[in-house]
């Protein structure tokens, strides 16, 4: 068995959540169907381990930006860690630590050696150990975003690596991406498609966009931001709190053995 | 009996273990000005195999033995081990590198073979040295101790070799016909390597390139860089 996979023994000593005021049921959010018998919308429950989220993309499509607006919306809801892989440097690291929107502990870099996509799909012990020091650092996390180096659109994540994962496009790219497909564009299990305040600048068509990526990526979600005008993110964010409640009934917390 | 197909699967640089990651000291080499072309290159490669490729060889078949036969008072003999090629590592920028790959190693060997003495390893909090856990991994596969030298040394030209494509922009053909050039040198440091384990871990070989030691101190500060080592 993994080590990350290793269900804890015993329920961590830490505070409980307190679920959000007003519970996410956004239903026009698009999200995956639930397990039969499931109800994905009760307060957030404590999974076995936690959900790993990868944030892929070409680069510059606003993975960062996208990460940091994660950690404000879950800033108070979720034990959160991040992982980044950058290309040459600690770059997305030290912009999401200078951000202020996560504590710093809670941040690690992976270095990939010229090779983004290998680190998240071919050899990803880097990364698995980056997510196994964050939890030995700073204790159990319900959410670990792994942020991939900007790379091309066929740079996907393993499934060994993450348990769902985020495509990052932006409409500054051009209108035509969603229909050049790539493993990225086509399975992701959410596409976002950034910097729509940039579309009447950079003459990109939505519309065509919406289009494309429907037919691409059959019933799979796609979703329209700007982070410009929503610096939370959202409604991607609530696509992770249905995710995280799909993971949650996957892999329940381990019930500590009492005595009979 | 190991196959052949076990021998190369584990020398193969797509082996999941981190090594894609490092250019074996070559970006700091390249930086440095030391390394520029094929001519330069051929000779960091030839110090590398009798540097780190002879003590690392050496320090695999080293745990090699130490895991077949089933030996009594392994995990001391891997302590012993460990702490000897710590001595031999005098940059703390390559000790941690070493250990990191070391983990990256454990991390697919228990993957693969679960039932291996991987818990006789140190249990250092960053992980044991990668040549200790190579030499577990590859009695795990049946190999021999020449074998298992044979892969550490080979791993220690191939990373290097694949990064002076990749830095320097060479012409992979004549990278890989410069690897053939060095190919008997390699089988004659894994031979010498194989035997002197047969010698007490204080014994093992020693050779040392200080100035491959300044150079990763150095690259670990750099702000930009595009190996982790
Ligand atoms: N106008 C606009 N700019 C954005 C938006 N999202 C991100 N940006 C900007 O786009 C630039 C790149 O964003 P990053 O988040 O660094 O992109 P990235 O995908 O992480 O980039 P790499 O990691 O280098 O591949 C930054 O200057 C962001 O401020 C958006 O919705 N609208
Ligand atoms: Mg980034």
């Amino acid at each position: 068995m993994r080590p990350d996979t290793v269900v804890p023994s015993a329920v961590p000593a830490v505070e409980p959540i307190t679920p959000p005021a007003t519970p996410p049921h956004d239903e026009t959010v698009p999200h995956t169907h639930p397990e039969p018998g499931v109800d994905p919308h009760p307060p957030l429950a404590r999974a076995g381990r936690a959900l790993r989220v990868g944030i892929g993309g070409p680069v510059g499509s606003g993975k960062t930006a996208l990460v940091a607006a994660l950690c404000r919306a879950f800033a108070d809801e979720l034990r959160l860690g991040v992982v980044t892989n950058d290309i040459y440097t600690t770059e997305d690291a030290d912009f999401l630590r200078r951000a202020g929107v996560l504590d710093p502990a809670r941040i690690r870099a992976v270095e990939t050696g010229c090779c983004p996509h290998t680190a998240i799909r071919d050899d990803i012990g880097a990364n698995l150990d980056a997510v196994d020091e964050l939890a030995e650092a700073v204790g159990p996390l319900d959410l670990v975003l792994v942020e991939s180096g900007g790379d091309n659109l066929t740079a996907t994540f393993s499934r060994g690596l993450v348990d769902r994962q985020i495509f990052v496009v932006d409409v500054a790219g051009g209108d035509k991406v969603p229909r050049k497909g790539g493993p990225g564009v086509t399975a992701a299990d959410l596409l976002v498609i950034n910097k729509t305040d940039l579309a009447p600048m950079v003459g990109a068509d939505l519309a065509v966009m919406d289009r494309d990526a429907r037919a691409r990526r059959g019933d799979l979600p796609t979703l329209f931001l700007s982070i410009v005008g929503d610096p939370t993110a959202t409604r991607v964010a609530d696509w992770i709190r249905h995710e995280l409640a799909h993971h949650a009934a996957l892999h329940p917390l381990a019930v500590p053995v009492g005595p009979t | 009996m190991a196959t052949p197909s076990l021998l190369l699967l584990l020398a193969d640089g797509r082996f999941p273990a981190g090594a894609h990651a490092h250019s074996g000291g070559l970006e700091a080499a390249v930086a440095a000005g030391r390394v520029t072309d094929l001519a330069t290159l051929e000779a960091f490669l030839a110090g590398r195999l009798a540097t780190a490729g002879l003590v690392g060889a050496a320090f695999a078949a080293a745990a090699h033995r130490a895991a077949v036969p089933e030996t009594v008072g392994r995990a001391d003999a891997l302590a012993r081990l460990d702490a000897e090629l710590d001595a031999r590592t005098a940059a703390p920028a390559l000790r941690a590198v070493s250990r990191r790959q070391g983990r990256a190693l454990l991390r697919a060997g228990r993957a693969i073979w679960p039932d291996a003495a991987f818990a006789d390893l140190p249990a250092t909090p960053t992980g044991a040295h990668q040549p200790l856990v190579l030499g577990l991994l590859c009695a795990a596969a049946g190999l021999s101790r020449l074998e298992t030298a044979t892969i550490a040394a080979y791993g220690t030209l191939t990373g290097a070799a694949s990064a002076g494509v990749r830095l320097l922009g060479l012409d992979p053909y004549r990278v890989q016909a410069l690897l053939v050039g060095l190919a008997d040198a390699c089988d004659g440091t894994a031979a010498d390597a194989a035997r002197a384990a047969d010698d007490p871990p204080e014994r093992l070989p020693a050779a040392a390139a200080p100035l491959a030691d300044i150079h990763a101190e150095i690259h670990a500060t750099w702000e930009v860089r595009l190996f982790a080592s």
